[in-house]
């Protein structure tokens, strides 16, 4: 079969073919991977193809499609044939790019600058001021090194005649120059030989280029350059790709969260405290950046970042406000502006494109309808290319309607009839078929000028005859290769192997976002338990006992209100549906402090800080988080979800203890579960403590039980509860991990730690309550009436839960908003 | 200036004010914004929009912001259409935060043209369109900047049918927008009740009422659905107290109406909340494409929620600041002369 692989290709006559020539005859520089693709034997190529599919499985290289029933993250989709572009095709394209970046960088400088295209008449101020992405509060703005557009991309489309023309430009964010590099890694493993001998242009160097410039372009007062990646978050559709590129440029991966402005000046917040960014290489839309000056309601931007960049304290790649020359109106008007503003005639053309807000382009719009692809004139109408030759009736009335009503939102665009290449099919026959190809090329900015990747994205259209190539409608891609006439030297910036020097043991310089989510997460897993604890034994009582009548069960549900475990209500009315009431504090998550919210907020947390936990710990909180989706309904029923829960809680401490690395963010686990069994435990205690004496003893039943010691309390004492030694147990044994005490000593200890390692004192607060448990008087609770020993230690308890409360906010001050300046000590005449 | 455009003012002034209708009039001008949070606030980042802009007709004799707490951090700069903006930075706690901006402003009436005599409606948009070379001078570009959509004003074709009966063919532009803010006065009801600041455009459309911004918005929409150029002019009207009773402290509020720009005139303004063209008792603050790029107060808390400011404005003449404030309290800048 091999043998007849090219043979049973099926070029279409009236397109390009990128491997064939007219006479059907591979063109040159495909000529020698067209023999090699001759000569392997049968199974070769099914072979490399499984290669291809594994490794994209096993480097886990995803592309997330907005609202894919399959769920969020879908792999990508690589084509094993390499696309070939021969050298001397790929110095025009590469020459023309560059001119083209340096031409658009020229414009964003004056559209943010003096504005002259305008008053020229060379652009329509339409086309810029009606763009959502003219930002308005960059007018002014002078980036270090007059730099606008860092990183720029074009999408290339050929036409059947060979000719390549510019059908889209990205100029905000450009995507896909980490995929390419991807799909590097993966087919020169797959066809290691062919790789080798046909001498492939590498693609480090582009890499290396984009990250030598940005630290040398950026404001760095003679500071070592700190560049970071800011991406949206791992929902983003090339989410893979930011933290690919952010690994393999050695820029930490950040989100605007990890980023805050003092002075003017950006900072990364990590939990050793700020460091100064220099450079920021955004994925972020210019809107979401700044909700103090761009979109007000963005959660995902830098408050005060525009400040920042206006007193050019930091570089931003790309500009804010690059992204309004993303609209293919501009096309039309780009020829005009190149002899105007580089002194150049435009080296590649754009296809040909009308902007219908001029009287003469709308009536040929209109004229050659079925030649023409109809496109929006502004970014922001989110509306697909509409084929002028697929209209019909209805459809096509509407369209001219609409042209005609508001021409100067449209463009009409030539209608490209796109190259095609060769993809191999391996789901039914295995045979090359041709798809409609397209380039995505890229330049980046550097002090000496543009250099554009030796390489491109090539994206191929899903399916036969298909018109779009869209990776958001499951497109296709393939790697390119450049040939050169001389051997490569193979570099990368990924190092081959690690020597000693790259060992890493626990990270240091741990974002403070991470920190946050795992102190959290602590204080969420520690909660869902505490509150689990609590409505089983409410549960457990509230049938069995005369309800809210028994004081002792009254105290229970008290004490379930102070921790936020009911509403304070419960116990205003305690009769009223007792039942309904607890069941609802299960399995409502939209009741605030009810144990289904506790592990939403948990499920959240942990979300936040996936990559840090084994996928068993993972799986341990997904089975956690579906226990309460259907609600009870039966007594029994929810006890056995609560015991459900409060097992799997337990499996997560085991996690926490026993398997996560023990490095600056864990302690901040820890620090979370302590704080959190702190407050509840004295809270829990006091309630017994504050109750007449006569009822005191009656509820140690159920708090030796949410308390979780009631075994150790039978195995000691073998009696009934006595408020002595059950003070003891609870309150200052610290052998028992689930006494104040012993949260009060294992706190000050690693917080001690955490503070010596990441150099912020200790607040002294502990301290003093850890002396006040210690100098408390155990003999006055000897006597049978011992009220006023029972309230002085009730109000200890109420200090030492206020306690935990003011750790958990000095702790967000110091380690995870960076509130507090350092103060400096003063010595005292 | 014909009677019918400003019912309020002439029917108001006493014959003997008549006399003093060419002279410029002073404003002591008190805006007071606090807000009360239910946590204390550690960082919060606040730009304000607060210093009376400088026009031919308008002085800004003396201008004073007072902040409390005091920020970590205060600069000023000057945004994209020329508005002057004070940046403020809080790094410490705080459960309050007061600002007071204090201005003296010198007003005169604008000049303004005899309506009728401006130019037809078509001419102005056809010379605000493109067309390819043409050169534009510094006035023209600035006028681009107001043609298109922004975050509260929409182009659509509804907006242009409504719009159309005031603009028949050939009409002065002028003396067509002058009818346009009429019908706007007379068909929309005043209704703080209504709308808040998010509400969109075309529902004060289609409810027919809403307050001064809203107002606003809508007649820019009407105009640039048209091809025309318009702009957002935030600032503060001097209002009357009822009859008999005094001046209070706090009783005005900040207010918004739209200019829009002729080429032989310039930007004329129009008050669509009121039906006038605004002279010497409308005090102008800066402008923008809409409210979104010129709010007196735009601010950034970390933590919290959301929190609904108190603010008393309170636009005081030169000869009553003694009544109100009592004694001495803003003192006028003796040493600054009138314009002449």
């Amino acid at each position: 079969m091999p043998s007849g692989l090219i043979d049973a290709y099926p070029p279409s006559p009236d397109r390009y073919d990128e491997m064939l020539a007219a006479d059907g005859r591979p063109r040159a520089h495909w000529q020698g991977f067209a023999d090699r693709l001759h000569n392997f034997p049968d199974d070769n190529l099914a072979r490399r193809a499984d290669f291809v599919r594994d490794a994209i499985e096993a480097d886990g290289v995803t592309y997330n499609v907005y609202a894919d029933p399959k769920g969020t993250k879908r792999p990508w989709e690589l084509d094993m044939l390499p696309l070939m572009v021969s050298a001397d095709e790929w110095a025009q394209i590469s020459e023309a790019l560059a001119q083209r970046a340096r031409l658009l960088n020229a414009v964003l400088g004056n559209l943010y600058g003096d504005q002259s295209l305008l008053a020229e008449g060379l652009l329509p101020p339409a086309l810029v001021f009606g763009q959502h992405g003219y930002k308005w509060p960059c007018r002014g703005v002078q980036p270090p090194g007059g730099v606008w557009l860092h990183n720029y991309a074009a999408d290339l489309a050929r036409s059947p005649d060979g000719r390549w023309w510019v059908i889209a430009d990205r100029t905000q964010g450009p995507s896909g120059a980490g995929y390419a590099l991807q799909n590097r890694l993966i087919v020169s493993r797959a066809f290691p030989d062919a790789f080798r001998d046909m001498h492939v242009q590498p693609l480090a160097g582009f890499f290396r280029a984009l990250q030598d410039s940005l630290g040398r372009l950026a404001p760095t007062d003679g500071e070592a350059p700190l560049t970071v990646l800011l991406t949206p978050g791992q929902y983003n559709e090339t989410y893979f790709e930011h933290a690919f590129l952010a690994r393999y440029l050695g820029f930490p991966l950040v989100e605007g969260q990890d980023l805050t402005v003092r002075d003017d000046t950006v900072y990364l917040k990590t939990l050793r405290g700020l460091r100064r960014v220099h450079a920021i290489l955004r994925r972020l839309d210019d809107d979401f950046c700044d909700p103090l000056e761009l979109r007000a309601d963005s959660a995902l931007g830098i408050p005060g970042l525009l400040g920042a960049i206006r007193a050019g304290r930091v570089l931003m790649a790309n500009a804010l406000g690059s992204g309004v020359l993303e609209s293919g109106a501009l096309f039309g008007f780009l020829p005009a502006i190149s002899e105007r503003l580089l002194g150049e005639p435009l080296a590649m053309p754009s296809v040909a494109t009308w902007w219908c807000g001029e009287p003469p382009a709308l009536e040929y719009a209109l004229e050659h309808l079925d030649d023409l692809v109809i496109k929006p004139a502004f970014a922001s109408m989110h509306m697909e290319a509409v084929f002028g030759h697929q209209l019909r009736g209805e459809a096509r009335r509407n369209m001219i309607a609409r042209l005609q009503a508001q021409p100067h939102a449209y463009v009409a665009q030539e209608w490209v009839r796109l190259a095609q290449a060769p993809v191999w099919s391996r789901y039914r026959e295995q045979r090359l078929m041709p798809r409609s190809v397209g380039l995505r090329v890229f330049a980046t900015a550097t002090p000496e000028g543009y250099v554009v990747m030796p390489g491109a994205l090539t994206r191929v259209a899903p399916r036969a005859g298909m018109e779009v190539i869209s990776m958001q409608r499951g497109g296709l891609s393939k790697d390119t290769w450049i040939k050169t006439e001389t051997p490569v030297v193979h570099t990368s910036l990924l190092k081959k192997r690690l020597g000693v020097i790259d060992l890493v043991c626990a990270a240091s310089d741990i974002p403070s976002r991470v920190g946050e989510n795992l102190f959290w997460m602590g204080r969420y897993a520690e909660r869902c338990e505490a509150s689990s604890r609590i409505l089983r034994a409410a549960l457990a009582r509230a049938s069995s006992s005369e309800g809210g009548r028994d004081p002792s069960f009254r105290g229970l549900l008290t004490a379930a209100c102070h921790a936020g475990v009911l509403p304070v209500e419960t116990i205003e009315d305690p009769d009223e549906d007792i039942e309904e009431r607890l069941l609802a504090a299960v399995f409502d998550p939209e009741q605030a402090g009810s144990v289904a919210a506790n592990l939403r907020a948990l499920a959240f947390a942990a979300s936040q800080v996936r990559e840090r936990m084994s996928s068993d710990n993972w799986h341990a909180l997904n089975r956690l988080e579906q226990v309460l989706q259907t609600p009870a309904a039966t007594l029994d029923q929810a006890l056995a979800a609560l015991d459900r829960v409060m097992l799997s809680c337990i499996s997560l401490a085991g996690f926490a203890m026993d398997d996560m690395t023990r490095d600056e963010g864990w302690r901040f686990l820890i620090l979370g579960r302590r704080a959190e069994r702190m407050a509840g435990l004295a809270t829990l205690i006091s309630v017994p403590l504050e109750a007449p004496a006569e009822v005191r003893e009656r509820m140690f039943d159920w708090l030796l039980e949410t308390a979780n010691s009631i075994v150790t309390y039978r195995a000691r004492y073998r009696r009934a509860p006595e408020t002595l030694p059950v003070a003891h147990l609870l309150v200052f044994d610290t052998s028992n991990p689930h006494s104040v005490a012993f949260q009060v000593e294992t706190l000050r200890h690693d917080l001690e730690r955490t503070a010596s390692e990441l150099g912020h004192p200790c607040p002294p607060l502990l301290d003093e309550l850890s002396a006040q448990l210690r100098r408390f008087d155990l003999t006055t609770l000897e006597a049978e009436r011992c009220d006023g020993a029972c309230g002085h230690l009730g109000r200890l308890l109420m200090q030492i839960q206020q306690g935990a409360h003011i750790l958990s906010d000095e702790l967000h001050r110091r380690f995870f908003t960076h509130t507090v300046r350092p103060v400096a000590l003063r010595r005292v005449a | 200036m014909s009677a019918a455009l400003q019912p309020q003012a002439d029917q108001e002034a006493p014959p003997a004010a008549k006399a003093q209708l060419d002279c410029p009039v002073r404003y002591h001008l008190r805006h007071d914004t606090i807000y009360h949070y239910d946590q204390p606030v550690g960082e919060s980042r606040q730009l304000l929009r607060l210093t009376p802009r400088e026009l031919p007709w308008q002085r800004c004799l003396s201008h004073h912001v007072e902040i409390s707490p005091e920020p970590a951090r205060r600069l000023n700069f000057i945004d994209g259409f020329g508005n002057a903006v004070q940046s403020l930075h809080f790094e410490r706690d705080h459960e309050t935060l007061f600002i007071r901006a204090e201005s003296w402003v010198e007003r005169d009436a604008p000049p303004l043209p005899a309506l009728e005599d401006s130019p037809p409606w078509e001419q102005v948009r056809d010379l605000l369109g493109y067309h390819a070379g043409r050169l534009a001078d510094q006035r023209a570009l600035e006028a681009m900047a107001f043609m298109f959509e922004s975050p509260h004003v929409r182009l659509k074709r509804e907006f242009a049918d409504y719009t159309a009966a005031d603009f028949p063919p050939g009409r002065p532009l002028l003396e067509a927008v002058d009818a346009l803010m009429q019908r706007i006065f007379r068909e929309f009801t005043f209704d703080p009740e209504a709308t808040d600041v998010s509400t969109p455009v075309t529902e004060v459309f289609e409810r027919r009422r809403g307050v001064c911004q809203d107002f606003a918005h809508f007649m820019l929409s009407c105009l640039r659905s048209l091809g025309l150029s318009a702009r957002y002019v935030s600032g503060y009207l001097l209002t009357r107290p009822p009859p008999g009773k005094p001046r209070l402290i706090g009783a005005d509020a900040t207010h918004a109406w739209i200019s829009v720009h002729c080429p032989q005139h310039g930007w004329v303004d129009f008050d669509p909340t009121n039906a006038l063209l605004p002279a010497r008792e409308h005090i102008v603050l800066g402008w923008g494409r809409d409210f979104s790029d010129i709010s007196p107060l735009r601010g950034v808390i970390l933590g919290g929620g959301e929190h609904e400011p108190e603010i008393a404005v309170t636009v005081v003449p030169e000869d009553e600041v003694a009544l109100v404030y009592g004694d001495g309290d803003p003192a006028f800048p003796a040493a600054i002369p009138l314009i002449r």
